[in-house]
C-alpha cells in the first residue's frame, strides 16, 4: 500500500545516523533490514511501499526482497493502523483463562466492529495474536509498546479509556 | 522462587532467586549479588577448560531439545581462522512457556554474564541476543543492562581488563514463532525471512553469516555463571531421578491452576506435585483432566500420566511426552479438549513458514478439519484422516514445526477420543458456527 501525499524519506538526519550505528553491528548490510524496518514503523506507524523501496536502496537489496521480509513478519504493518494498536493473546493457555471474553470487551470498549478493523474515531485497532509468552499472566495484551498482564474483561474499559485520552 | 508468588519450600532456587527484586536488575545490584565473578574467573581460563567444566556439569539445553551444552560448544572449531558467533535465543514463544522473560526482566546480567562466558569458551567475538519483538519490556531492560555492561568495562574491546574483545548486540524479532528454531533465527539475524535451513551443515560449521555459530537458550546460558562459581560437581549432583538429567529447571505453569507462575525445581521432580502443591492445584470443585508438560509442541498427558510423570528428559519420555521447554499447560475437567487442540493447530498453521508442503498444507488442513468437527459437521472418518495427516506431517520436513502440530492432535485423539466423537455424533452442541 502507498502512502497518501508526498512521501517523506525516513533515513535522513538523525534516523540515518541511527541506522549507521546499527550497521556497525553486522558484517553485512542486509542484516540491518529488520532493525531498519522497525525504524520505518516507528517513524511512520506502518511500512508503506515507498519505504520498502527506500530501505531497499539504503541496504543494497531489491524492493521485492524487502517486501518478502515485511510480509513474513507479522509485527510489520503493511497498512495504516489505529493510533493505538492492541494485540491480545488468544492461544490455548490464555483461552483457558478467558481470553475470548477479553477480546469481546476490547472490541466493545474501543468501538472496533471486528478484529483487524480500526475504530471509527481512528483511535484503536484490535487484533488477536498467537502466544505473547506470558501465559502465567493471562490474559496479556500489548497496547503499542506497553505490555499489560492479567487483563480481565472488567479491567478493559479503564485501560482503553486511558489510551483514548492519551493518558497512558 | 514461584514468581509471581512467594517461594515454596520444595523449590531449589538458583536462577529465580532474584525474580521480583528490581534491585538485582542493575549492574551494581548484580555485582553486589556476586555477579561477574564467574566471568572474571573464566577469562583467565583456557577456552577448552571452560568447555570441560560445562561438559562435566551435565548441563543440557533448556530451550527444548536437551542437548548437552558442553558437547555443543565443543563442536566449534578449535583452530580459529574466521569469526565465531554466539546466538542467545530469547525468542521465547512456545505456548505455555514464559521463563526466559522472567530471567531477562529480573536478572538481565545473569544472561549477559552467561553469554560472555560462552563467548569466551567458543572463541566468539560477538553475541547476538535474539529477543522476540513482542517482549518490549524485556527489550528495554536488556538494552539498559548492555549499556551498563559496556560502560562498566564488562564488554567491549578489553572485557574486564582481560585484553579480550567481547561484543554483544540485541537483534529484535518481529513476530514469527519459527524464529525460535535455531537456523530460522540465524536467517532472521541475516535480514532474511525466518525460514529454517536444512541440516547439515550444522551451525557449528556454517552458522550465522556462514561462520561457526553456537545457539543457546537464555535459561541455559543464565545457569552457566553458577556452574563456574560453584563447580561442575555442584550442578551434576542436583538430581532427584535419572543421573542424565541434572541441575534445576524453571517450569512455567499456566492454564487451570490456582497459582500460575514460574517454579524452579531440581530435575526429577514430580509433575503431579508441581501442579497440585506448588502451583496450588485446581480451582475449587474442579479436577485435573490433562496436561502438556513441555510447551505446546509435546504430546498431551491424561490425568494418570500427569500424576506419574517425573520431570526430567527421561521421565517425560517414559510417559510418552517430552520435557521440552518446561511450559506446563494444565487443563481441568471444564476444558474442551477438541477446542483446545484446534487452537493449538491454528497456532501452528499461523506460524508455519510455508516452505514445506507437509507443514504448510498439513497444519492448515488439520485446523480446518478440527473446526469442522467443532461446528458439528465432522464425520467419523475425520479422526482417521487427522491421524493419517499427522503421520504425513511427522519427520518429513526441514524443521519440527509440522511434527509439533501433529503431537497434540495424535495424543489428543488417542486420549480424549470420546470428546471428538461427541461432536461428530451430535451428542455435544457445536461451538463454532463455521467449519
Amino acid at each position: 500500500m502507498k502512502e497518501t501525499g508526498e512521501y517523506q524519506p525516513v533515513f535522513e538526519g538523525a534516523v540515518r545516523k541511527q541506522l549507521d550505528e546499527v550497521l556497525k553491528k553486522y558484517p553485512t548490510k542486509q542484516a540491518a533490514l529488520l532493525p531498519a524496518l522497525w525504524m520505518v514503523q516507528q517513524n511512520k506507524g506502518w511500512i508503506p511501499d515507498e519505504a520498502m523501496s527506500e530501505t531497499a536502496e539504503v541496504l543494497d537489496v531489491t524492493s521485492a526482497y524487502v517486501k518478502g521480509v515485511v510480509t513474513f513478519y507479522t509485527m510489520y504493518h503493511q497498512h495504516p493502523v489505529g493510533e493505538n494498536f492492541v494485540q491480545v493473546c488468544t492461544t490455548s493457555p490464555c483461552n483457558l483463562c478467558g481470553a475470548e471474553d477479553v477480546v469481546s470487551a476490547l472490541l466493545e470498549a474501543t468501538g472496533c466492529a471486528a478484529l483487524g478493523e480500526t475504530s471509527p474515531d481512528g483511535k484503536f485497532t484490535v487484533i488477536e495474536v498467537e502466544c505473547l509468552g506470558a501465559c502465567g499472566f493471562a490474559t496479556p495484551i500489548l497496547v503499542n509498546d506497553d505490555f499489560i498482564e492479567d487483563v480481565t474483561p472488567k479491567k478493559v474499559p479503564e485501560i482503553v479509556g486511558k489510551y483514548r485520552d492519551g493518558k497512558a | 522462587m514461584g514468581y509471581p508468588h512467594e517461594p515454596h519450600s520444595k523449590e531449589t532456587v538458583v536462577l529465580s532467586r532474584y525474580f521480583g527484586d528490581k534491585s538485582a536488575r542493575s549492574y551494581d545490584g548484580w555485582v553486589e549479588r556476586g555477579g561477574y565473578k564467574a566471568l572474571k574467573k573464566t577469562l583467565d581460563m583456557d577456552p577448552a577448560a571452560v568447555i570441560d567444566v560445562v561438559k562435566e556439569s551435565g548441563l543440557r539445553g533448556r530451550g527444548g531439545a536437551g542437548f548437552p551444552t558442553g558437547v555443543k560448544w565443543s563442536f566449534m572449531p578449535k583452530e580459529k581462522n574466521k569469526p565465531h558467533y554466539l546466538c542467545c535465543n530469547a525468542d521465547e514463544s512456545e505456548p505455555g512457556t514464559f521463563k526466559d522473560r522472567e530471567i531477562m526482566r529480573w536478572t538481565p546480567h545473569a544472561m549477559i554474564e552467561g553469554c560472555a562466558i560462552a563467548q569466551h569458551a567458543i572463541q566468539a567475538e560477538v553475541t547476538y541476543i535474539y529477543i522476540r519483538g513482542e517482549f518490549t519490556e524485556e527489550l528495554a531492560i536488556v538494552e539498559q543492562a548492555l549499556r551498563e555492561a559496556y560502560s562498566d568495562g564488562v564488554l567491549g574491546d578489553d572485557a574486564m581488563g582481560s585484553g579480550k574483545k567481547l561484543d554483544m548486540y540485541i537483534h529484535r524479532g518481529a513476530g514469527a514463532y519459527i524464529c525460535g528454531e535455531e537456523t530460522a533465527l540465524m536467517n532472521s539475524i541475516e535480514g532474511k525471512r525466518g525460514n529454517p535451513r536444512i541440516k547439515p551443515p550444522f551451525p557449528a560449521a556454517f552458522g550465522v553469516f556462514g561462520m561457526p555459530t553456537t545457539i543457546n537458550n537464555v535459561e541455559t546460558l543464565a545457569v552457566v555463571p553458577h556452574i563456574i562459581n560453584e563447580g561442575a560437581e555442584w550442578h551434576n549432583s542436583m538430581c532427584l531421578s535419572n543421573p542424565k538429567s541434572v541441575g534445576t529447571k524453571l517450569f512455567s505453569v499456566c492454564g487451570h491452576v490456582v497459582k500460575p507462575g514460574n517454579y524452579e525445581v531440581t530435575m526429577g521432580f514430580s509433575l503431579g506435585e508441581l501442579i497440585n502443591d506448588l502451583a496450588g492445584g485446581m480451582r475449587e470443585g474442579r479436577t485435573l483432566k490433562a496436561c502438556i508438560p513441555g510447551g505446546s509442541s509435546v504430546p498431551i498427558l491424561n490425568k494418570e500420566e500427569t500424576e506419574n510423570c517425573i520431570l526430567d528428559y527421561e521421565g517425560c519420555i517414559e510417559q510418552g511426552t517430552m520435557l521440552g521447554s518446561g511450559g506446563v499447560i494444565v487443563f481441568d475437567d471444564s476444558a474442551d479438549m477438541v477446542y483446545q487442540i484446534m487452537l493449538l493447530a491454528r497456532f501452528y498453521a499461523h506460524e508455519s513458514c510455508a516452505q514445506c508442503t507437509q507443514c504448510r498444507e498439513g497444519t492448515a488442513w488439520t485446523t480446518r478439519i478440527l473446526e469442522r468437527i467443532l461446528a458439528g459437521k465432522g464425520k467419523t472418518e475425520d479422526l482417521d484422516l487427522l491421524l493419517d495427516l499427522a503421520d504425513q506431517m511427522t519427520g518429513k520436513t526441514i524443521c519440527v514445526l509440522s511434527d509439533s502440530c501433529a503431537a497434540p492432535v495424535v495424543s489428543g485423539i488417542k486420549k480424549f477420543r470420546d470428546e471428538f466423537e461427541a461432536y461428530i455424533n451430535g451428542s455435544r452442541e457445536p461451538v463454532l458456527v463455521h467449519g
